[in-house]
C-alpha cells in the first residue's frame, strides 16, 4: 500500500486500545464518545485475538488525552497499539422484519422484537455468549424507554450486536 | 447418559454438576432451582421434556453462573479440563459459554481422554470457539442458525459479529453457505441449520430439509434454537442415527409451534410445554409421512 492509499484508508494515524474484557471496551467507548472523540469499536488483529474480542480504534495523536480521560473514568487499557493492518469491521447490516403488530431488528446474530403499540420489548433471540440470556431477562417485558440498554449491562460481542440492533430499533 | 455444559444468567450461581429435572416449569439441579427463559436452561428444559416420552437415561449437566464477564465460563473450563475424563457420557453438548479458544482447546484435550469418546454437539458460544480453533471437524454436530451459518462460512470471522457483508447477503442461500463452511473446514461432521427451512448436511452436501410446518414468528422467539439442540441431544442419546436424530428434532421443534400457535411475543416455555405432544405425534410414522407431504 502506498502512502496516499494508507492515508486515504486512515490506518497510519490510528491506534487501538486493548482491554482485559469486552465490557471494559464498551465502557471505554461510551466514555470517549460522550466526550466527542472519534473512536470506533473494531475487531482485533489475529495475533491478539482470543475469542470474544473488541478493541477501540482511536486517533493516535490524541493518545495522551484519551488515556487521561480513560484513567479519570477508571477504565484503563492493558495496552495501546498502533494500527499497522486493517482491523476487522463489525457488522453494519441490519435486517428489519415487520410482523404486523411487532417489529424485529437483527444485527449480526442478535434479534430484538418490540410491540408496535406500546414499544414493549417482547423477545430477544439469537447469540451465543452468556450475557444474552441475562440481557433478555433484564429487558424483555419492559418498554424501550424503561429497559436498560445492552451497552449498560452487556459484556460480549453478542451484547454489543444487541446494542446495535437496539439503536437501529430506536431509529425506526 | 447424556450431558450438557453451559451457563446460567445469575452471577451468584455456583459451579455445580449433577442430574437435572424439570418440574412446574423450573429446572432443578442439586437442590437449586433455575428459571427457564432461554439459553442453556431452555436447552435443558427441552431435553427434560423430551425425555418424558423417549427412554433416555438421566440428563446430567455442568452449570455455572455467568452474565458475560467470562469468569464463570473460565472456572467451568478449568473444572472440565481436570475432571471430564472421569465421566462416561454417550452424548456431550456444549452450549452458552464464553468463546475462548485456549480454553476450548484444553477442554477438547480432556474429551480426547474420555473412553469411549461421546457424540459431541456444539452450539452457541462454544461453537464459535470450536470454529475459531480450526478443529470443527472434531465435532459430530454444529447447530447454527442462518446468521451463525454465515459466520461458519466466513473463514476470516472470529465471531458472528465480524461476518463480512458479502457473506451475510447470502443469508437466504443456505446451500452455498453450507458448502463454503465445509470447503474451509469450519463445519462439524454434520450441520443442523435452524431457519425458515432447516437443513441437515454433511461434507457431501445437504442430506435433508425440513420446512413444514412453518411459523414466521418463531424467528423472533428467544430460545427456539436452544430447544432444537436439546431435542437433538436427547434423540442422539436415545440411539437414533445422527441424521435421523437431526431430522426428527427439526420436525418436533416445528410441531411445537403448531400446538403453541406462536406470535413474536410467545415465550419459549410455552413451546417446551408442547414438546411431549409433538414428540409423540412425530414418532408415529404415519403422521410423519403426512407432515412430510
Amino acid at each position: 500500500m502506498n502512502r496516499s492509499e494508507t492515508r486515504r484508508r486512515g490506518f497510519a494515524d490510528r491506534g487501538f486500545l486493548v482491554f482485559e474484557q469486552t465490557g471494559d471496551v464498551i465502557q471505554a467507548e461510551t466514555v470517549l464518545k460522550k466526550s466527542g472523540w472519534a473512536v470506533r469499536v473494531m475487531g482485533p488483529p489475529p495475533e491478539i485475538r482470543t475469542g470474544c474480542d473488541l478493541v477501540v480504534e482511536f486517533p493516535l495523536i490524541e493518545e495522551l488525552n484519551i488515556l487521561r480521560e480513560l484513567d479519570g473514568a477508571g477504565v484503563v487499557p492493558l495496552s495501546v497499539v498502533p494500527v499497522t493492518a486493517p482491523l476487522l469491521a463489525p457488522v453494519d447490516l441490519f435486517h428489519t422484519r415487520d410482523f404486523g403488530e411487532y417489529l424485529m431488528v437483527r444485527a449480526a446474530n442478535m434479534k430484538i422484537t418490540v410491540s408496535k403499540a406500546d414499544g414493549k420489548i417482547v423477545n430477544i433471540s439469537g447469540g451465543g455468549c452468556p450475557d444474552v440470556p441475562y440481557l433478555a431477562g433484564e429487558m424483555v417485558g419492559k418498554t424501550l424507554a424503561e429497559a436498560p440498554s445492552p451497552r449498560e449491562l452487556g459484556h460480549t460481542l453478542c451484547g454489543y450486536a444487541l446494542q446495535l440492533a437496539y439503536e437501529e430499533l430506536l431509529r425506526k | 447418559m447424556i450431558s450438557v455444559v453451559g451457563t446460567v444468567p445469575d452471577p451468584e450461581f455456583p459451579l455445580t454438576h449433577g442430574p437435572v429435572s424439570l418440574m412446574d416449569g423450573q429446572l432443578s439441579i442439586n437442590g437449586r432451582n433455575i428459571t427457564v427463559n432461554r439459553g442453556t436452561p431452555a436447552l435443558l428444559a427441552s431435553a427434560a421434556k423430551a425425555s418424558e416420552i423417549l427412554e433416555v437415561p438421566d440428563i446430567y449437566a455442568f452449570l455455572v453462573g455467568d452474565i458475560g464477564r467470562g469468569d464463570g465460563s473460565r472456572r467451568l473450563y478449568a473444572f472440565l479440563e481436570q475432571r471430564l475424563p472421569e465421566f462416561d457420557f454417550d452424548v456431550l453438548t456444549f452450549h452458552y459459554l464464553q468463546p475462548d479458544v485456549d480454553w476450548h482447546n484444553k477442554v477438547l484435550f480432556a474429551i480426547d481422554a474420555m473412553k469411549p469418546r461421546p457424540t459431541l454437539i456444539a452450539d452457541a458460544g462454544f461453537m464459535y470457539a470450536a470454529k475459531m480453533s480450526g478443529q470443527a471437524g472434531e465435532y459430530d454436530f454444529f447447530t447454527p442458525d442462518t446468521g451463525e451459518l454465515a459466520f461458519l462460512a466466513d473463514e476470516t470471522a472470529p465471531h458472528p459479529f465480524y461476518t463480512r457483508g458479502f457473506i451475510l447477503h447470502e443469508n437466504n442461500n443456505a446451500p452455498d453457505l453450507i458448502r463454503r463452511a465445509y470447503e474451509h473446514q469450519n463445519a462439524a461432521k454434520y450441520l443442523l441449520v435452524k431457519g425458515a427451512t432447516d437443513y441437515v448436511a454433511d461434507g457431501n452436501g445437504i442430506i435433508e430439509t425440513v420446512g413444514h410446518p412453518s411459523f414466521e414468528a418463531m424467528e423472533a422467539i428467544g430460545g427456539t434454537g436452544d430447544t432444537l439442540t436439546g431435542l437433538l441431544t436427547v434423540l442422539c442419546g436415545a440411539g437414533f442415527k445422527p441424521t435421523d436424530a437431526a431430522v426428527l428434532a427439526a420436525k418436533v421443534n416445528r410441531l411445537t409451534g403448531l400446538y403453541a400457535n406462536p406470535n413474536p411475543a410467545t415465550q419459549v416455555m410455552e413451546l417446551i410445554n408442547e414438546m411431549p405432544r409433538a414428540l409423540s405425534i412425530i414418532t408415529n410414522t404415519e403422521t410423519v409421512n403426512h407432515i412430510r407431504t
